[in-house]
């Protein structure tokens, strides 16, 4: 049997290769990236057809075509974007597809990169699909298969849900010996099945309802949920808080108690979770988000008139929000099994230790925008609303450049709400180039559209940056190796209808920043500046810039632009240079002129 | 303390510094003897200068990819702060290497806080651990003639302690199959720095 070391969301991609998938889609998004990218770089053979869709409702919408046609089909996001995907996703939930679909969300519980800590396993029930929760990178790696075989007897879409711990953990993998193909069978006319409406809806949802009452029973049999242990207590656990219950009970010496293990948290295997709780007087469930399987226990409880105790988030025995630790279950178990344990000592005499907040990187052409920006509304009353991306790090000090922060393509709709309720402002909205392709356009529309009078800052430097580098309209590649014509920001901006729309080079302080002055003084109606300059990540510096001795210590290069790679030393400030990208924007703020750029990088 | 059977080793550091490449060898090196390996990594926003934690355990009795507090047979620091930031992990009598490299946060030159130099910390590690190494990375560094290979310096240092049942040529030979032949000689001298 093959085996590889993996990565979680590795793992899940070679499940969808292995099952036979033909079409992949997604939006980037952290923890769920990886796995487009893994389809991608092992589709040597062009096999598979994969593509960074411009969000998440393309994305999925994409991928529901081609299960239409008979495709085994998957689309990959976040969890936040399958708030993006919602709108075809709960209509396709009635419609349902001809090959399979499965659709991977990944969650983030703490939040470790994410606006929210909502869960898709709610989402699933509200959606009435089918759902896998896996607790390790190998059983995503079986579940994905499962997700499609299930996905294409009952010609639905399936949603697989792994967390941030499990798309990042890494761990070998057994590949399995059935490696299936797939070939689709082609798009069968039937508008009964393929047009929604509301009297086929109807007939759909009586079908849906029916079917996941048979899932109920299908998934008390199904391998990947099962009891263990004995005794009158007992614990339900799911997702990677059943790998820490495991760690932890053995930490507490392996004390008797009965161990149920959800892996479909929806439908929810009612028979075996019954059985489970048969004889017990107490049942502690251990899950990370909302309260699903305490809910649930509650609820067959409820139904069988039996009165097992379930404690959980609702009781208030675990932590209702952020992710739970092997520590956090330790605690928890060893209070409900009644088992002494010293929690670890607390370490008091620590040194105070550096904070250290995520910052935009040394040379990120971001920290010029922002500042140019800056200096332009200085004397001005404004206000500067932000988006979704490694900008949203203009929110920190001394930059202070980011005011509010929804979600995607939202900064372009707030500054318009901001400004029709405070006219006199002065409202500019940030959006990155991804991020534009993604959710913006729609904005600017309705800013033409409806006369807001807003300046648009895009900043646009040629890749999806916080996610990891990924192709996108306006970088001209595509998954699957193809250099395209690249839709064009000013282009659409013009067609869009914005007034007056410029271009400046970030790190030009003086002429972007003058730019940006000329925009505020030409009121009324939208107005763009496109600000251009690549991702540090996408060149290698060609020389790195220095203090002279006629520094006179005023630390304004430090204290203006909070660049990392300036620190003080010795009371002086100092380029660090293994740090310094040779962007120049300190040399720029220098009131002295005495940082000088000069020695070339080998 | 058996080695043999798996170690739990955490590397810890900022955004950037190597540790996820050194933790992927260390599992590497391991596998290649017959032990299940895991790994969990920090990634995303909080790479952007933040504080990085990678999880290595080997051995075939662990269950989940984090590294439970009080059972870390070693931890790598990559920066020294951020070893003191880690160190409930640390199981008593474990094993720390630490680089006495400070990197300082922008908000330290912006004047908040109070980390300046790395001296406290390592006072600190060295009242705390009785298994210290302190490893000038910043000078090794400089005469290897490449401030890039950090990582396989500590990786060396801690291999030579033996607490990761591993040794440095272990590490060079999974080295060796994933990196790309330019880099192999100046990060095997960086592996060996001290034989």
């Amino acid at each position: 049997m093959e085996t590889e070391f993996l990565m979680g969301n590795e793992a899940i991609a070679c499940g969808a290769i292995h099952s036979g998938v033909n079409v992949v889609c997604g939006y980037p998004g952290t923890p769920s990236t990886e796995i487009l990218e893994t389809v991608a770089a092992r589709n040597t053979e062009k096999e598979i057809y994969v593509e960074w869709s411009v969000n998440e409702k393309a994305a999925l919408e994409v991928a529901a075509g081609a299960a239409y046609a008979g495709a085994y089909s998957m689309v990959t996001m976040k969890q936040v974007g399958l708030n993006v995907a919602s709108d075809p996703l709960m209509s396709l939930a009635y419609v349902g597809i001809e090959g399979a679909m499965v659709v991977v969300v990944a969650d983030d519980p703490g939040p470790i990169s994410s606006q929210t800590e909502q869960d898709t396993r709610t989402f699933a029930m509200y959606s009435k699909l089918p759902v896998f929760d896996p607790s390790t990178p190998h059983e995503a790696y079986e579940m994905v298969h499962d997700a499609f075989e299930l996905s294409h007897r009952y010609k639905t879409p399936v949603l697989l849900r792994p967390t941030t711990r499990i798309c990042h953990a890494c761990a070998s993998i057994s590949f399995r010996e059935n490696i299936k193909s797939n070939a689709p069978a082609g798009f069968v006319k039937d508008t009964m099945r393929w047009v929604i409406f509301p009297k086929t809806s109807f007939l759909n949802h009586k079908r849906v309802e029916a079917r996941n009452a048979e899932l109920r029973h299908i998934f008390s049999e199904y391998d990947g949920n099962f009891v263990s242990g004995s005794g009158t207590l007992g614990i339900a656990a799911s997702g990677v808080s059943y790998a820490y219950t495991k760690e932890a009970l053995r930490q507490l010496g392996d004390p008797e108690v009965k161990l149920l293990k959800v892996s479909t948290p929806f439908p929810f295997p009612d028979e075996l979770a019954a059985g489970f709780m048969d004889g017990l007087e107490r049942v502690l469930v251990i899950e990370e988000l909302d309260p699903v399987i305490e809910r649930a226990l509650c609820f067959v409880c409820g139904k069988r008139g039996t009165d097992t105790k379930i404690l959980g988030k609702d009781s208030g025995d675990i932590a209702p929000a952020g992710e739970n630790t092997v520590e956090s279950i330790m605690s928890a178990a060893a209070r409900f099994l009644g088992i002494k344990k010293e929690p670890p000592a607390k370490i008091n005499d620590m040194p105070e230790l550096p904070v250290r907040p995520p910052v935009l990187c040394a040379g990120c052409p971001h920290r010029a925008s922002f500042y140019a920006v800056k200096k332009a509304a200085e004397g001005r009353k404004a206000v500067f609303s932000g988006d979704i991306g490694c900008y949203t790090l203009g929110n920190a000090a001394p930059l202070d450049m980011t005011d509010t922060c929804l979600c995607m393509g939202a900064g372009i709709t707030v500054a318009q709400g901001l400004h029709r309720a405070e006219p006199d402002a002065v409202n500019f909205a940030f959006v990155g180039d991804s991020t534009f392709f993604a959710s913006g356009i729609t904005g600017v529309v309705n800013a033409v559209y409806n006369q807001t009078d807003i300046i648009l800052v895009v900043l646009d430097n040629s890749t999806t940056a916080m996610t990891g580098h990924q192709p996108h309209p306006g970088t001209g590649r595509t998954m699957m190796g193809d250099i395209v014509e690249k839709v064009d920001i000013h282009k659409l901006l013009e067609a869009c209808g914005v007034r007056r729309i410029e271009e400046a080079d970030p790190f030009e302080l003086s002429r972007a920043a003058d730019t940006v002055k000329s925009l505020i003084d030409d009121e009324g109606g939208v107005r763009a500046v496109i600000f251009k300059a690549p991702c540090i990540a996408l060149f290698k510096p060609d020389k790195t810039f220095k203090v002279t001795d006629s520094c006179i210590g005023c630390t304004s290069c430090i204290t203006e632009i909070g660049c990392p790679a300036v620190v003080l030393r010795d009371g002086m400030p100092y380029i660090e240079p293994s740090l310094c990208y040779g962007c120049g924007l300190c040399a720029s703020v220098c009131p002295v002129f005495a940082i000088e750029g000069g020695d070339e990088c080998g | 303390m058996n080695v043999d059977n798996g170690v739990n080793c955490l590397l810890c550091g900022v955004g950037g510094q190597g540790t996820v490449l050194a933790s992927r060898l260390i599992a590497a090196a391991a596998m290649k003897k017959g032990l299940a390996a895991e790994t969990a990594e920090t990634i995303g926003m909080a790479q952007r200068g933040g504080s990085v934690v990678s999880h290595v355990r080997t051995g075939d009795d662990k269950f989940s990819p984090l590294i439970p507090l009080g059972t870390a047979d070693v931890i790598i620091g990559f920066e020294p702060a951020e070893a003191v930031r880690c160190l409930g992990c640390l199981r008593p009598g474990g094993t720390v290497v630490v680089s006495s490299k400070p990197v300082l946060p922008v908000t330290a030159s912006l004047g908040g806080g109070s980390y300046r130099d790395s001296k406290e910390m390592i006072d600190y590690l060295n009242k705390k651990v009785e298994k210290l190494i302190v490893v000038n990375t910043d000078e090794i560094c400089e005469k290897l003639g490449s401030q890039r290979v950090v990582n396989m310096v500590l990786l060396g240092a801690a291999a030579r302690t033996g607490a990761l049942g591993i040794t440095a040529d272990e590490i060079e030979e999974v080295m060796i199959e994933r990196m790309d032949e330019r880099f192999h000689e100046i990060n095997k001298r960086a592996l060996h720095w001290n034989d």
